[in-house]
């Protein structure tokens, strides 16, 4: 990232801007979902939540530079998305858990 | 004492101090967020059928805050290509719009905010609620722009514009009556908790490039490298601040 030649780094700014159409073309096709939904509404949300992780994969890729980044940086990132995975499982897994005599039927 | 790999990089790494430091930091933060986020996962999965709000917040504003922000995105990165092509007014030119993207966001979040502090929940005594914005407040009277209700269940569901009417209740009639802040339910308390604290993100992150902008940019003639990377790294927490706000939009206001 310290050496770029400058035409590299106008071609980056050109990227940027694509990205950002997109970013925005998709954003408004989830609001697009969500005044009209689909006629399941879980397909409704997975719709959005898959377009929301398309944004962050385009954000993370192109303007933080992740695809290009060094071995150290993948290893944090590979560690992050173990141990955020983990968290969201715990948490689903703690919503089937429900401790013995505590609902009502 | 010079601290080694303060502008160059790391032989072995490839990374120089603050890029590693903020990589580390990103990941704890992904903890901090990724914490809440599963809480409210959490809350939502487990919410009855009917009993977990919709349509409650503003959806065209945060479009618009979310426009704004991946605008920001951009002329960060502007930013940091015209460090690196040594053009200090296009540097100027792109942080200054990074700053007046991070005070519109807040602006509009603010709003929005102050919103939902006007918007109340009156329980009458004869059972029934009165719910909507607050327009007047005497110590005889309210005036509420809103709807009558007769459970909370219909309040899950947001009353098209067109069902809204001034209501005038006097004082006598009034059980209780609560605004829409954190303390109002939980989906509202995840609410603030959530956009509150990506709020001080912002606020902060708008700090950083403010001074960087302003008194830090001196650096840009004694030790240009150096600047360079301090745009990079601001430029990657700033990034990130857009990265969580990409999920909070749809996850708070769309689903």
């Amino acid at each position: 990232m310290n050496d770029h030649p400058i035409n590299e780094l106008k071609e980056q700014g050109r990227r940027g801007l694509c990205v950002f159409a997109v970013v925005m073309c998709i954003t408004l096709a989830m609001v697009g979902v969500f005044y009209l939904p689909p006629a399941n509404w879980d397909i409704g949300i997975a719709m959005i939540l898959g377009a929301a992780c398309v944004n962050a994969f385009l954000l993370l890729t192109y303007l933080m530079h992740f695809i290009s980044e060094r071995k150290l940086i993948w290893t944090v990132f590979a560690f992050t998305l173990f141990f955020f995975a983990g968290l969201m499982f715990l948490t689903l897994y703690a919503n089937h858990d429900m401790p013995m005599g505590t609902m009502h039927h | 004492m010079d601290i080694p790999y303060t502008v160059e990089a790391r032989p072995d790494t490839g990374l120089y101090n603050a890029k590693l430091g903020i990589w580390l930091f990103l990941a704890s933060e992904v903890m901090l967020f990724g914490g809440l986020f599963s809480s409210y996962i959490l809350e939502r999965v487990g919410a009855d059928a009917g009993t977990w709000p919709h349509g409650w917040l503003n959806v065209p504003l945060g479009t618009l805050n979310t426009a704004i922000l991946s605008l920001s995105a951009i002329t960060t990165l502007m930013a940091w290509v015209a460090c690196k092509t040594r053009n200090y007014g296009q540097f100027k030119l792109f942080h200054a719009l990074t700053l007046a993207c991070a005070i519109a966001f807040l602006g509009v979040k603010g709003y929005e905010y102050h919103d939902k502090f006007m918007h109340y929940e009156v329980q009458l005594k004869d059972g029934r609620i009165v719910d909507g914005h607050l327009i007047e407040s005497k110590p005889d009277h309210i005036v509420i722009h809103g709807r009558y209700v007769q459970s909370h269940a219909e309040l899950m569901q947001a009353a098209p514009a067109a069902q809204l009417s001034e209501i005038e209740l006097k004082t006598g009639e009034i059980a209780s009556m609560d605004n829409y802040g954190p303390w109002h339910n939980t989906y509202l308390a995840m609410y603030f908790t959530l956009t509150g604290l990506h709020a001080l993100h912002i606020l902060g992150g708008a700090i950083v490039i403010g001074y960087l902008w302003s008194f830090g940019s001196k650096m840009w003639y004694t030790d240009h490298q150096r600047f360079t990377n301090r745009i990079e790294v601001s430029g990657l927490f700033w990034h990130f601040v857009d990265l969580v706000w990409i999920f909070l939009f749809p996850v708070l206001y769309l689903t």
